[in-house]
C-alpha cells in the first residue's frame, strides 16, 4: 500500500487516466459541459458578495475596520458515490472508536504501554499528556466527542488519513456554509443529483452533547464557549451556537461557585452542564492551567473532576492526535477493537528512531517533513519543491532535535476541476469529515473538501490560500 | 439572557439610533446653513450643534475655532477620528451585532454587516460632506430597513426587550438634544429672545423628526418654538416624541424586571409621568431648555442603573 510518490500523475476525482469521466460526476459533467464560462464567472462573484454580506469570513489578526477575510469558495462540487462514502465511514468510526479507547486507557489503566504498542514516554513526555485527567471519569468514557479526521487520496484513489484533530477541530460551518451556496446558485443541480443532505448536523452536534450530560441531568444546558469576536473562528462559534439554539458564552460570562458552573444571565445565574469549548487546554482555568489565561474559568476543572459539568471535547484529548502519535493509530485499532484498520496511514517515518533518521536526512528530496507539533500548514517542509537552502535549514532544525519531527512520502494528493481564473483545471484537494461521538457515532455524510487554489501546490489550509468546496455524497 | 449579551443588543439599539439621530439633525443644520441667516452664517449654530451633542471639546481641539461647514459635517458624519460620527455608529452597531450575531437573526445580522460595508465602501467618494443630503438620506433609509427587519425577524426575547431600551433611551436623548440646538439657535440670532415669528426652522426639524405632515394634520396650532416642542415632548402618538420613547423605555422595562430593578423601574415610571401628564406651562416659555436638559439626564441615569441591574456591571459572584 505504499502510496505513489509524485511526479506520477494524480488521481482526478473527476476524470479517469484516459480522460473518462468517473460515475458520480456524469450527470454533473454534462451539466458544466453545458454552462457558459461567463455564467460561472457570474456566479462566482454573486457567490462572494453574498459570502460578505452574511459575514462568513475570518478574522485576520491585527487588522482593523472589520477587514475579514473571505475564504475562497470554488463553485465545483467534490462527489462521492454512495459506495465510496460508505467504505469512508465505516474507517471513520472504526478510527475514533479505537482513538477514544485510548485516550480513555491512558488516563485510567494504561493497558497499552503495558502491551508495549508504544513507549510511556511518548505519552508521559508529552506536551499534550494532561496529568489533571489521569483517572478521571468521564460521561460514557468518550473524550473525542467531535473529532475532524483530514483525509486524502493518493494513487488509484485510496483514501489515507492525513491526521486526526481530537481538539478543537474547525471548519464545519464552511461545510454546511458551502452547501447552502451551491443551492442558492445552482438549485437545478439538487434536481439533477440525489445529493445526501447535511443540513441536520447542528441538530446530531446538540443531541450529542446532551447525551454526554453529567449523570441525573434531565434538560442538559448546553453553551458554545469561544475565545471572542476577535478569534479567527468567531464566526463558526457563532454560528454553531445559533443554529443549535444555545448560548455563545465568553470566559468572563461564566464562573464557578459551589462547585457548579453558572453563566450571569440578566435574571441572575443560571446552571450550565454542557461546555461546547472553543479554546484551547491551556487556557480553560487560570488556576490550573496557563494562570495568565483571561479567556477560561477560574475553578472550571474542579467542577469538572466533581462531574458536575461536561467540558467537550474533554481535556487532554490532543494526546491521542499529535504527530507522535499519529503513525500508532493502526495498532490501536487492531488493539482496543481487535479488527484490522478499514483506513491506511500515511507510512510515516519517526525520526526519534535512528534508522528512520538517517533515511530521512538522505531522502530529503523526497520527504515531507512535519514538526510534531505543528498546524495550519506551517513548520513543513515539502522536500520536492523546497530549495536547497530550505533542505539544509531544514536538516540542521532535525538534527538539534530529531524527536520533534516525523517524515512521510509526498503524497499526489487527487485532483478536483476548480474554476480559476484560467477556467476549470486540476487542483489538490482534501477531506475533512466530522465524526460524532456520544450514545452513539454519527457521521454527517460528506464533510469539508479543502482546496489548494494554486497549481501545483499541495497546501490547503485557509492561512495558506486554500480555499473550500461543496462535498457531495449522492445517494444510491 | 447572557448578560454580556444584553449589553451588545442594548448597545447595538443605541448606535444605530444614534447614527440616524445624528443624520437628521445634521440634515435640519445643514439645510439652515444654506440659508442666509445669521447665526449659520457666523458659524455659531455649527457650534451650538457641537456643544449640544457634547463634541465641542474634541472638535476644538483638533479644528479650533473653524466651523466651515463641510469640515463639520465631515467631523460629524464621516470623521474616523470621533468615535461618534455617523460612520463610526454605524461601525459600532455592526461589531455590537456581529458579538451577538448567534443570539439575533440572521436577516438582523446581515442588515447591520451590509450596512457598515456600503457606508464604508462609499465613503468618501460617493458619500461625502459635498454629497451630505444624499448620505444622509440613505442613513435613514437603512435605519428603516433596520428597523422593518427587527420587527419581521427578532424574538420578542429579552434581547427584543433591551434592544428597544438602548432604542428609545437613544433616540429620548437626541430628539431632546435636537430641540435643544435648535432653541440656543434661536436664543442667539433673537439676542435672547427665542420669540419668532419665523417658522422656517422649526418646520426643517419637524421634517427631519418624520413629524411635519403629523404637525400639520393633528394640530391646529401656528408651527411657533413652543408649539413644536410641545408636540414633539407631549405627543402621545408621534413615533419620534418624548413620550413615545419614554413609554417605550417604561414598558420594555417592565418586560424584563428582575429583583434588582425596581428603582431603575421607578425612575423611569417618573420619567414617563412627567412627559405624559406635561404641559408648556410645565416649562413655561424660558424653561423649555433646562426641561430638556432634564429630560437627557434622566436618560442617562437610566442608562447607568440599567446597566447595573441587567448588564453584568455587578454581579456577585
Amino acid at each position: 500500500m505504499q502510496p505513489v510518490v509524485t511526479p506520477v500523475a494524480p488521481f482526478d476525482e473527476m476524470y479517469t487516466a484516459d480522460g473518462q469521466v468517473r460515475p458520480p460526476y456524469s450527470v454533473y459533467c454534462d451539466w458544466l459541459i453545458r454552462e457558459p464560462e461567463d455564467e460561472l464567472r457570474q456566479k462566482r462573484a454573486e457567490a462572494d458578495s453574498l459570502f460578505h454580506r452574511v459575514g462568513i469570513t475570518f478574522a485576520v489578526y491585527g487588522e482593523q475596520d472589520g477587514n475579514e477575510r473571505l475564504i475562497p469558495f470554488d463553485i465545483v462540487p467534490r462527489i462521492l458515490s454512495a459506495g465510496e462514502w460508505r467504505r469512508l465511514a465505516a474507517g471513520l468510526r472504526q478510527r475514533v472508536q479505537a482513538l477514544n479507547a485510548f485516550i480513555a486507557d491512558i488516563y485510567h489503566g494504561q493497558d497499552i504501554l503495558r502491551a508495549g504498542v508504544l513507549g510511556p514516554e511518548q505519552v508521559f513526555c508529552n506536551d499534550h499528556y494532561r496529568p489533571e485527567m489521569q483517572g478521571l471519569d468521564v460521561p460514557g468514557g468518550i473524550y473525542a466527542h467531535i473529532a475532524g479526521i483530514d483525509v486524502v487520496r493518493a494513487g488509484q484513489g485510496e483514501f489515507y488519513v492525513l491526521e486526526d484533530n481530537l481538539r478543537v477541530p474547525s471548519g464545519v460551518s464552511y461545510m454546511l456554509e458551502d452547501r447552502k451556496m451551491m443551492m442558492r446558485l445552482f438549485p437545478e443541480l439538487f434536481a439533477l443529483n440525489r445529493v445526501a443532505p447535511v443540513e441536520h448536523y447542528p441538530d446530531r452536534l446538540l443531541e450529542n452533547l446532551a447525551s454526554v450530560a453529567p449523570a441525573g441531568v434531565a434538560a442538559p444546558v448546553v453553551v458554545v464557549l469561544t475565545p471572542g469576536a476577535h478569534n479567527s473562528a468567531y464566526f463558526e462559534h457563532a454560528f454553531l451556537a445559533q443554529q443549535m439554539g444555545v448560548e455563545l458564552v465568553e470566559g468572563q460570562d461564566l464562573f464557578v461557585r459551589g462547585g457548579f458552573v453558572y453563566m450571569r444571565t440578566t435574571q441572575g445565574p443560571q446552571r450550565v452542564d454542557v461546555i461546547y469549548r472553543r479554546i484551547d487546554d491551556d487556557f480553560l482555568d487560570p488556576l490550573v492551567f496557563r494562570s495568565d489565561s483571561a479567556l477560561g474559568v477560574p475553578g472550571l476543572m474542579s467542577a469538572y473532576r466533581a462531574g458536575r459539568v461536561t467540558i467537550a471535547n474533554a481535556i487532554g484529548t490532543g494526546i491521542a492526535d499529535d504527530k507522535s502519535i499519529y503513525p500508532y493509530v493502526p495498532d490501536m485499532v487492531r488493539f482496543y477493537l481487535g479488527e484490522e484498520p478499514l483506513l491506511s496511514n500515511v507510512p510515516t517515518r519517526i525520526l526519534r528512531k535512528p534508522d528512520d533518521l538517517a533515511y530521512t536526512l538522505a531522502h530529503l528530496d523526497e520527504l515531507v517533513v512535519k514538526e510534531v507539533h505543528g498546524a495550519g500548514g506551517y513548520g513543513m517542509l515539502i522536500g520536492p519543491t523546497a530549495s536547497q537552502a530550505e533542505r539544509e535549514d531544514f536538516r540542521l532544525r532535525i538534527l538539534a532535535a530529531p524527536e520533534k519531527y516525523i517524515a512521510q512520502p509526498t503524497l499526489a494528493l487527487s485532483t478536483c476541476p476548480t474554476f480559476v481564473e484560467q477556467g476549470v483545471a486540476p487542483r489538490h484537494i482534501d477531506l475533512r469529515p466530522f465524526v460524532l461521538s456520544g450514545k452513539e457515532i454519527t457521521i454527517v455524510p460528506g464533510g469539508l473538501t479543502r482546496v489548494a487554489l494554486r497549481a501545483g501546490s499541495l497546501v490547503v489550509n485557509s492561512s495558506q490560500g486554500g480555499g473550500t468546496k461543496d462535498t457531495w455524497v449522492l445517494e444510491d | 439572557m447572557l448578560s454580556r449579551t444584553a449589553d451588545h443588543v442594548y448597545w447595538l439599539g443605541r448606535y444605530a439610533e444614534r447614527a440616524e439621530n445624528l443624520a437628521r439633525t445634521l440634515d435640519v443644520q445643514y439645510r439652515l446653513s444654506l440659508l442666509p441667516r445669521k447665526s449659520t452664517s457666523e458659524g455659531v449654530g455649527w457650534g451650538l450643534t457641537l456643544s449640544t451633542l457634547s463634541y465641542a471639546d474634541e472638535y476644538a481641539a483638533r479644528f479650533g475655532r473653524d466651523f466651515e461647514t463641510h469640515r463639520v459635517i465631515d467631523f460629524l458624519a464621516f470623521d474616523r477620528e470621533n468615535p461618534s460620527s455617523i460612520l463610526n455608529c454605524l461601525r459600532a452597531a455592526r461589531e455590537n451585532a456581529r458579538a451577538v450575531r448567534g443570539t439575533i437573526s440572521s436577516e438582523m445580522w446581515e442588515t447591520f454587516n451590509s450596512t457598515w460595508l456600503e457606508a464604508r465602501g462609499n465613503a468618501p467618494n460617493r458619500f461625502s460632506a459635498r454629497n451630505v443630503a444624499e448620505f444622509v438620506e440613505w442613513v435613514k433609509y437603512r435605519a428603516h430597513l433596520a428597523r422593518g427587519v427587527v420587527l419581521g425577524s427578532m424574538l420578542r426575547d429579552e434581547g427584543y426587550h433591551f434592544m428597544q431600551m438602548g432604542t428609545f433611551l437613544e433616540r429620548a436623548d437626541g430628539v431632546a438634544r435636537l430641540l435643544r440646538i435648535r432653541l440656543a439657535c434661536e436664543a442667539t440670532d433673537n439676542d435672547g429672545e427665542p420669540v419668532t415669528h419665523d417658522y422656517l426652522p422649526w418646520t426643517v426639524l419637524l421634517r427631519a423628526l418624520s413629524a411635519y405632515e403629523i404637525f400639520r394634520r393633528v394640530s391646529r396650532d401656528r408651527v411657533t418654538p413652543m408649539h413644536v416642542v410641545e408636540f414633539a415632548a407631549f405627543r402621545p402618538d408621534v413615533p419620534r416624541s418624548l413620550l413615545r420613547s419614554a413609554e417605550l423605555v417604561f414598558d420594555n422595562l417592565a418586560a424584563v424586571a428582575n429583583t434588582r430593578s425596581g428603582e431603575t423601574q421607578r425612575r423611569a415610571g417618573v420619567l414617563h409621568s412627567m412627559l405624559r401628564f406635561g404641559t408648556l406651562d410645565t416649562f413655561g416659555a424660558s424653561g423649555a431648555e433646562a426641561f430638556l436638559q432634564d429630560v437627557s439626564a434622566r436618560v442617562w441615569d437610566l442608562n447607568d442603573r440599567i446597566g447595573r441591574d441587567f448588564l453584568g456591571h455587578t454581579f456577585p459572584t
